[in-house]
């Protein structure tokens, strides 16, 4: 097959380098809100109805949402082998960790109201919590530590060894990272109930995810500090090679005071990222307090989109950089598939992306409509 | 079992991936049975088969559910606990993967919310295609997990790259029609049909025994009896072997799963009984059929079929091969740059290459392949020999079992055809006791196919002992008993919900039989029961 030359393999990368934002992006808006109104679940609802609305609110989407998190890891596999590889075998218990969580939220959805019993549904509802806040808090405190640089370096081989520790991987500036993820998607589960739920869910929906939306203002500007004071950036410095082989070893990296910054120096455009994550998160809180009702979900959804292309454009072109030997470090330019992979990839994307989003819309709009707590006590079209 | 990274990293995937498929096969059929009943629902109006889509679907929530929630370990552990293996082959084993979630996972996963959820905000027609979308995403699923299988058995359309140290694609299309995967693909759903089917038997013929609901039991068994027959046929018929013996190591699999130590001449017997000894290296007390393995496995009468011994034999020339593979691989990555590297050496890499994970083998024996002595060699080629008592007797059960599930849905097929379903207690008593067997045939395959594969991850290119991620013991223990713990409380849990939905049988307007069917609909008769 020549076909795949068409699109020359720089471009190819770049393009994959983007659609892995699309996801992680789409990931965080969809199943975002879920994890947020699991999270807020023992806030918002102080009864088994108000329960019901708040988890009714997600139950028909949160399977679908739960598959960007899996085509997630299947687009990274497909097309950023080494960082599928490295990063999954290193944070090895902290996956576990979220895996585990994640295990317990469908679960949760769909046992909970199998049974009448009082202790037998709060126990699940606390699983709920579990499902959205720790994968929410681990996710971002993996961010908080990609931005340090990771313990890992590749033999000869390529083959990678981890030298970190699940706790070193607790460290404050991680937390805080880890927080602030926690926070952006309470605001966003918190966007989503102001929405779909109405009441007295809606009502504390409003109260506790604008204060999510001013604790995302507050930790992701403390972030950005600290990242500009504290933390060192990484630069290739040897000659940029964009259309080499996949072997990360061919290149040497040095730290770099500031290094994290240099893209927005050169291209100060990207400021819109950052500013997208503060002024969204601002406006979210603003909606939520005035009553907005779709205000805020839209809102929150651009700050996500500024928080993680924040972090995206500010590694650029690390994806996983190695503190312990930083010329393992996975680039952008040699960390991908084969040119025929991406390709091929990005033409399956191409053609199903667009699909998927298409029929997906279409269910949310089928879907559309506040979940009541006459529709709860009616058991109105089959509810959890 | 030593408690090593492989054997520990081996059994969290055995355990784990044994566990997801508990309740992946009845997913694949009851996903298609539910969509049956619903389009008979949409064509004659009736609304008992409304109630029967309903009643079925909420079994197949309570599974399906565990199906997703252990899916989701699926697609990450391989990054997690092999680590070199994603490395090794990701540029081709992660695209069905990926694919498998675009193309597949979200059209079910996103219409089974309207499938619960939708039943009063939808058409008829719109319902019915939601119901449609689940059933083909979770079989297109099935699809792609198993092109990227069938690729572990059978590696074909791609090419080893020494710059990056990994295989990469080098015909996709090849991928795409590997003849392994789609044997297995028809295998597999045809399987995950026959669990259905028998699941839904099994539950009906219960409630026809204990006299209640009996119009919607009898519709399902009729469903249930000739979807099921026409599927476990397609099982035996169009077996997983019909692609096979195409590699050296199917051949392996082949001799493994007879217990055949020595090449039999043409044509060769099948074994029915016996016992197998790794140790001694012979199959004692066997019991066997003149001529029936060779017309199986050759469809001819004079095609030798080579014994383990033999394949041993042959093994070791291969494993002499990937060390002058391993040499030149050595040398062209010293040279640093392929402008460097010598025509000879290249040549030697090309010629050979193909038998590189040969000399990976020896990793096990030696720490540098090149420097194997004889005796290395040999033992790494009988490193090839699979466990053997395990896919011996693995498989006589499944293939047991399959002719089993035949007779039981076929002698149910001719009872509903005769409307006299409810005539022979203990036919349904057997129906209800026959529920678990499925499951145990499927469990069975799994491990013909998988512990078959070994001693490689991918077969002829990468033992699976160098597959593994860098890890501690105690990390990989810690996430077992994790695992285990986890999948246990769930498993009780998920019988428990199962057990009260069917007690509780579906609501009581389920059993009234609803109007006459619409003029211009002939009535179904002879396979579903009279009216």
């Amino acid at each position: 097959m020549i076909l795949h030359t068409l699109i020359d393999y720089e471009t190819l990368r770049l393009i994959w380098w983007v659609l892995l934002g699309v996801l992680l992006i789409g990931f965080a808006a969809t199943d975002g809100f879920d994890m947020g109104v699991g999270a807020l679940l023992p806030f918002v609802a102080r009864n088994d109805v108000e329960r019901r609305v708040a988890i009714n609110t997600v139950g028909p989407v949160w399977e679908g949402n739960q598959v960007w998190f899996i085509l997630g890891g299947g687009a990274i596999f497909a097309a950023w082998p080494p960082l599928y590889a490295v990063s999954f075998s290193g944070f090895y218990l902290a996956m576990f960790v979220v895996l585990a969580a994640l295990i317990l939220r469908p679960v949760s959805f769909k046992y909970r109201s199998k049974r009448d019993s009082a202790r037998w549904r709060n126990n699940w509802d606390w699983a709920l919590f579990v499902g959205g806040f720790v994968p929410a808090l681990i996710f971002g405190v993996a961010v908080g530590n990609v931005l340090q640089g990771v313990p890992f370096r590749l033999d000869e081989d390529l083959r990678s060894f981890y030298e970190g520790s699940f706790f070193g991987l607790l460290n404050p500036f991680a937390l805080l990272c880890g927080l602030l993820s926690v926070s952006m998607l309470v605001m966003h589960g918190g966007g989503w109930l102001a929405l779909k739920a109405d009441g007295m869910v809606a009502e504390r929906a409003r109260r506790f995810g604008s204060l999510a939306a001013l604790l995302t203002v507050v930790l992701y500007a403390l972030a950005g500090l600290l990242l500009w004071s504290f933390i060192d950036g990484y630069r290739i410095t040897s000659a940029i090679v964009t259309d080499g082989p996949s072997n990360p070893l061919a290149k040497q990296v040095a730290h770099d005071p500031g290094a994290w910054f240099a893209n927005f120096a050169v291209w100060p455009w990207l400021w819109i990222a950052p500013g997208l994550g503060l002024l969204g998160a601002a406006l979210a809180g603003l909606a939520l307090r005035t009553r907005s009702e779709g205000l805020p979900i839209i809102a929150s959804g651009l700050s996500i989109f500024g928080v993680i292309s924040s972090v995206g454009v500010a590694m650029f072109p690390f994806i996983l950089p190695s503190s312990i030997d930083p010329r393992s470090s996975l680039t952008v330019w040699d960390s991908s598939s084969s040119h025929m992979t991406l390709f091929i990839m990005l033409v399956v994307t191409v053609i199903f992306l667009p699909i998927v989003l298409a029929y997906t819309a279409w269910v949310y709009r089928v879907l559309w409509g506040k979940v009541t707590e006459s529709d709860v006590r009616q058991e109105a079209g089959h509810l959890y | 079992m030593e408690l090593d990274i492989v054997s520990l990293s081996r059994l969290q995937f055995a355990m784990t991936a044994l566990y997801h498929f508990l309740f992946v096969p009845l997913t694949l059929g009851l996903s298609i049975i539910l969509a049956i009943m619903e389009t008979v629902y949409v064509m004659t109006d009736r609304p008992i088969w409304k109630e029967m889509t309903k009643f079925w679907g909420t079994l197949f929530g309570i599974n399906f559910v565990l199906g997703v929630a252990t899916g989701i370990t699926m697609e990450f552990q391989f990054g997690m606990n092999w680590s070199y293996y994603s490395h090794y082959v990701g540029d081709i084993f992660g695209a069905p993967l990926a694919i498998e979630g675009l193309m597949a996972f979200f059209l079910e996963a996103t219409f089974v919310g309207l499938f619960f959820f939708g039943w009063d905000r939808m058409s008829k027609r719109g319902h019915l295609a939601a119901t449609w979308a689940v059933a083909a995403g979770s079989n297109l699923s099935a699809l792609w997990i198993l092109i990227a299988n069938g690729w572990m058995q059978n590696p074909v359309g791609s090419v080893f790259n020494p710059a990056t140290m990994r295989m990469e694609v080098a015909s996709f299309y090849e991928v795409l029609f590997n003849p392994v995967a789609q044997a297995k693909f028809v295998h597999t759903v045809s399987a995950g049909y026959v669990t259905a089917s028998i699941f839904v038997l099994g539950v009906s013929s219960w409630y026809v025994l204990k006299g209640r609901h009996i119009a919607l039991a009898k519709r399902s068994m009729a469903v249930a009896a000739s979807f099921g027959l026409l599927s476990s046929l397609s099982v035996v018929v169009l077996g997983d072997e019909s692609g096979y013996l195409t590699t050296e190591h199917q051949r392996m699999k082949l001799a493994s799963i007879e217990g055949m130590w020595e090449t039999e001449p043409a044509p060769a017997s099948f074994t029915l009984l016996g016992f197998p000894n790794q140790e001694a290296r012979e199959t004692h007390h066997i019991i066997q059929i003149p001529w029936a393995l060779g017309l199986i496995a050759t469809r001819s009468l004079d095609t030798p079929i080579p014994g383990i011994r033999e394949l041993v034999e042959r093994a070791q020339a291969r494993v002499r091969n990937g060390i002058i593979a391993y040499d030149a691989l050595q040398q062209i990555r010293a040279a640093r740059g392929a402008e460097n590297v010598p025509a000879s050496v290249r040549e030697a890499f090309e010629a050979n290459g193909n038998n590189l994970g040969y000399a990976f083998l020896l990793l096990r024996h030696t720490d540098d392949p090149r420097k194997a002595t004889d005796a290395q060699i040999e033992a790494a080629a009988w490193d090839l020999v699979p466990p053997v008592a395990p896919l011996f007797w693995s498989f006589r059960v499944m293939v047991g079992l399959g002719f089993y599930f035949i007779a039981l849905l076929a002698t149910f097929f001719l009872l509903s055809a005769w409307q006299k379903l409810d005539r022979y207690r203990f036919l349904l008593w057997m129906a209800v006791f026959s529920i678990p067997l499925p499951w145990i045939a499927a469990e069975a395959g799994w491990i013909v196919a998988e512990v078959g594969r070994q001693p490689w991850i991918i077969e002829g290119m990468l033992p699976t002992a160098v597959a593994v991620s860098s890890l501690g013991i105690t990390q990989v223990l810690l996430t077992l008993c994790g695992f285990i713990i986890i999948y246990s409380v769930l498993f009780v849990i998920e019988m428990t919900l199962m057990v009260r939905a069917i007690r509780k049988g579906p609501p009581p307007e389920a059993d009234l039989v609803g109007p006459a069917p619409l003029p211009n609909v002939a009535p179904m008769r002879g396979i579903l029961p009279a009216e």
